[in-house]
């Protein structure tokens, strides 16, 4: 019998309330024990000044193939995620054609278990060829494995449809992931708007865009009663009309991009197409809020919000280039700098946010160190000091402003279903 | 290639390797520009006579913009100095066959260009190009960011007209939300001394400004007698989705400067316009051709600074 005894770790996991350094025994590819007695017999990791916390799990990861397999493919995108700490992740369409018939679904998750990297959770469309005008087949999608539905960075524009949408997926219990973006405030916007955009001369994109549609959006979840999460959210005044809403009751949830955190608007100063990011880049007085949002449970969810663009797309004017920027392989380590080390945010709140509250979000069986859940396990090294370097990227993409950076924190074991995919070993 | 003697002071004062803005220019650097601008102007017959203090140096015009005036003012400085001048256009060029902006950069530096000049639509191009490139980059204009050499020239006016410019009040009236023209005036003006005022519809006029120290104002009649120069920006009817202001009609009631408002204004204000002017908008013809009018020596004195910038870039470094 296989038996895995990962001990004298940080163990945290919030779905038990535990907190503790002990050890974890995982049998047959399931947790068989916490507090588990040294043993001989078992494969020992030795988890010293580590934490080892339930399976990573990012909810809102860019998906590239099929159609534009330059940028990334669900294999490499899944490698990514190993690197990343993450044992699942959400695979949100942004492809050619979109996934909103029963055969994409099927395709994605043939791919993802092809590839035998992380578990690859696949989101359909909310409408139908990703138009925003009709729904899509929700049913039929959510038979062949969807489990969620979003149209990624494209908001449901048409208020009618996002409350079909609600309305219809109740039947199945599964959540609508939306981005609340007005596009008529931002349209042409390339950064957040304040006093850096009106110096650089560059077309603003400003927090009401987000606060509107994020205000609307929660009124019509709230009179259908239906799942509803907000993608990559980035304001205060967001954040303000979330905490509102949950403490009426409303069944919304939210999650913000790890590199929101990072960097503020000051840093478009450089033009740099790769910090051409949607949600931008804001001003401090937004993270701080986002950061309290965080800490009191208004804002559910860290996620990479990986957006993979491969170098000539973004080499070009900063009009011209396509948002987003690559995350997978960041994350961690960003929330473990800019949060963690400090002292804004601690670890249990962190692993809440990247796996027990994104699994709630997806309605999947993870995210937990209970006795018989699936052993997915990521082992944190918090105080490892480690070089961004894009060469040694899993992804197909290098679009990442953070090349050459030390962050502090990062995954260096990622166990899936108790087999070990990826160990970190200096790259 | 000998400097000609009124030249011999301004050598070797000049550091950096572009002219991408006036925001990141101190003051003396901004000085020495004017300086040696109107050096050229009082040394060569206003411009006129052509030197050859650049001779076997290269500028290319990359203007992915249509221009005409901007771009013949820096064919004609370059030539004025002696060196080759290359034009490049957009439509005629590779882009359009789906090369990317920088590969088609590098191709056209690897013709050994010392210099490039580039206008481009959106901010930062030209940054991103010194950001990449061997050779001098001068920016003609990158979006509504900045137009350096422009604002130099408003400012070369000014100073020409009215002597040091600490202390004047100068009022930028119009769009000030998409030009770039306002942007290098800003800056330029704020470090030189002067008190800069940002005039126009509340759409087109952020008050952020005031957080740079800069004035903003909705009200051109309750400024207007404070001025000492008035530049009337062009409104850029084709950057708008929806019309920041109901009509042509209401902008002019409200911004344009005419004979009325003249009579309030202090005897000596001048009156500036970055160009191409829409007559009847932001100003009306006989105040446009009228004796505050100093619009054709802002043309004029366009030439003048864009030698200097050329002949201070290429100054003292050797040839790429």
């Amino acid at each position: 019998m296989l038996r895995t005894l990962i001990q004298n770790g940080r163990v945290i996991d919030p779905s038990q309330n535990i907190d503790r350094v002990t050890n974890l025994l995982i049998e047959e590819g399931r947790i068989a024990a916490i507090d588990a007695p040294a043993d001989s017999s078992a494969h020992v990791i030795d988890a010293t000044g580590k934490l080892v916390v339930p399976g990573l799990i990012d909810l809102h990861v860019q998906i590239r193939e099929p159609g534009f397999e330059e940028d990334e493919t669900i294999e490499s995108a899944a490698y990514a995620a190993l690197a990343g700490g993450f044992t699942s992740i959400a695979a949100i369409s942004e492809t050619n054609p979109p996934v909103d018939s029963a055969a994409a679904v099927t395709y994605l998750g043939r791919q993802a278990s092809e590839a035998d990297h992380c578990n690859v959770y696949p989101v359909a469309c909310v409408s139908s060829g990703r138009h925003g005008e009709e729904m899509a087949e929700i049913g039929i999608l959510h038979n062949a494995g969807a489990i969620a539905f979003s149209d990624g960075q494209r908001p449901v524009s048409n208020p009618e449809l996002l409350r079909r949408a609600l309305e219809y997926t109740l039947m199945f219990d599964r959540p609508v992931l939306n981005r609340p973006e007005m596009v008529e405030l931002s349209r042409d916007g390339v950064m957040h708007d304040g006093s850096i955009s009106t110096v650089l001369g560059l077309a603003p994109m400003p927090a009401e865009a987000e606060d509107v549609m994020a205000a609307r959006d929660i009124r019509i979840c709230e009179a259908t009663g239906g799942k509803l999460h907000l993608l990559a959210i980035s304001c205060s005044g967001t954040v303000e009309i979330l905490r509102r809403a949950k403490d009426r009751g409303v069944s919304v949830s939210a999650s913000i991009c790890a590199y929101q955190f990072a960097l503020t608007d000051e840093a478009m100063r450089g033009f740099d197409t790769s910090l051409k990011l949607n949600p931008p880049l804001r001003s401090q007085d937004h993270i701080d809020a986002c950061i309290a949002g965080l800490n009191d449970g208004t804002i559910d969810v860290i996620a990479s919000g990986h957006a993979p663009r491969s170098s000539e797309k973004k080499m070009c004017a900063i009009t011209e280039a396509p948002f987003g920027m690559v995350g997978l392989e960041t994350a961690l380590g960003l929330v473990g700098t800019h949060l963690v080390k400090s002292g804004k945010v601690d670890w249990p709140t962190v692993v809440r946010a990247m796996s027990t509250n994104a699994a709630k979000v997806l309605g999947i069986e993870k995210g937990t160190l209970q006795v018989g859940a699936d052993a997915d396990v990521t082992i944190i090294d918090p105080d490892l000091a480690w070089k961004v370097d894009t060469s040694a990227y899993r992804s197909k993409s290098f679009n990442c402003p953070f090349q050459g950076v030390m962050l502090t924190g990062r995954a260096v074991e990622t166990i899936v279903g108790g087999i070990t995919k990826f160990r970190y070993d200096g790259t | 290639m000998e400097t000609p003697g009124f030249l011999e002071p301004f050598k070797g004062r000049w550091t950096k390797r572009h002219l991408l803005d006036l925001e990141s220019l101190s003051s003396d650097e901004i000085t020495l520009l004017l300086d040696v601008a109107q050096a050229f102007k009082e040394s060569t017959n206003n411009c006129r006579t052509k030197l050859s203090v650049l001779t076997g140096r290269t500028s290319v015009n990359l203007f992915f913009e249509d221009s005409t005036r901007t771009r013949t003012s820096f064919s004609l400085a370059s030539r004025r100095l002696g060196a080759d001048v290359i034009e490049f256009s957009a439509s005629s060029s590779s882009l359009s066959k789906g090369e990317t902006l920088l590969d088609t950069a590098k191709t056209i530096q690897s013709m050994c260009i010392d210099t490039l000049v580039c206008r481009h639509k959106a901010p930062g191009t030209p940054q991103m190009l010194a950001e990449n490139l061997d050779c001098g980059v001068i920016n003609a204009g990158d979006g509504p960011h900045e137009h350096p050499t422009q604002g130099l020239l408003d400012i070369l006016t000014i100073r020409q007209h009215r002597g040091d410019l600490a202390g004047k009040t100068v009022a930028l009236v119009g769009d000030i939300a998409h030009s770039r023209t306002a942007r290098s005036n800003i800056w330029g003006l704020q470090k030189l001394g002067a008190h800069v005022i940002v005039c126009g519809p509340s759409t087109l006029v952020s008050r952020r400004w005031e957080e740079f120290g800069v004035e903003v104002s909705y009200d051109l009649d309750s400024i207007l007698e404070r001025c000492d120069v008035l530049n009337l920006l062009r409104i850029q009817f084709e950057r708008q989705y929806t019309r920041p202001f109901p009509s042509v009609r209401e902008y002019a009631l409200l911004y344009a400067m005419d004979r009325k408002r003249m009579q309030r204004a202090k005897s000596d204000i001048l009156i500036m316009a970055p160009g191409p002017i829409n007559r009847g908008v932001e100003i009306t013809p006989e105040v446009a051709d009228g004796e505050h009018s100093v619009i054709l020596h802002q043309v004029n004195n366009g030439l003048a600074v864009r030698m200097a910038a050329m002949w201070l870039l290429n100054e003292g470094r050797a040839t790429t």
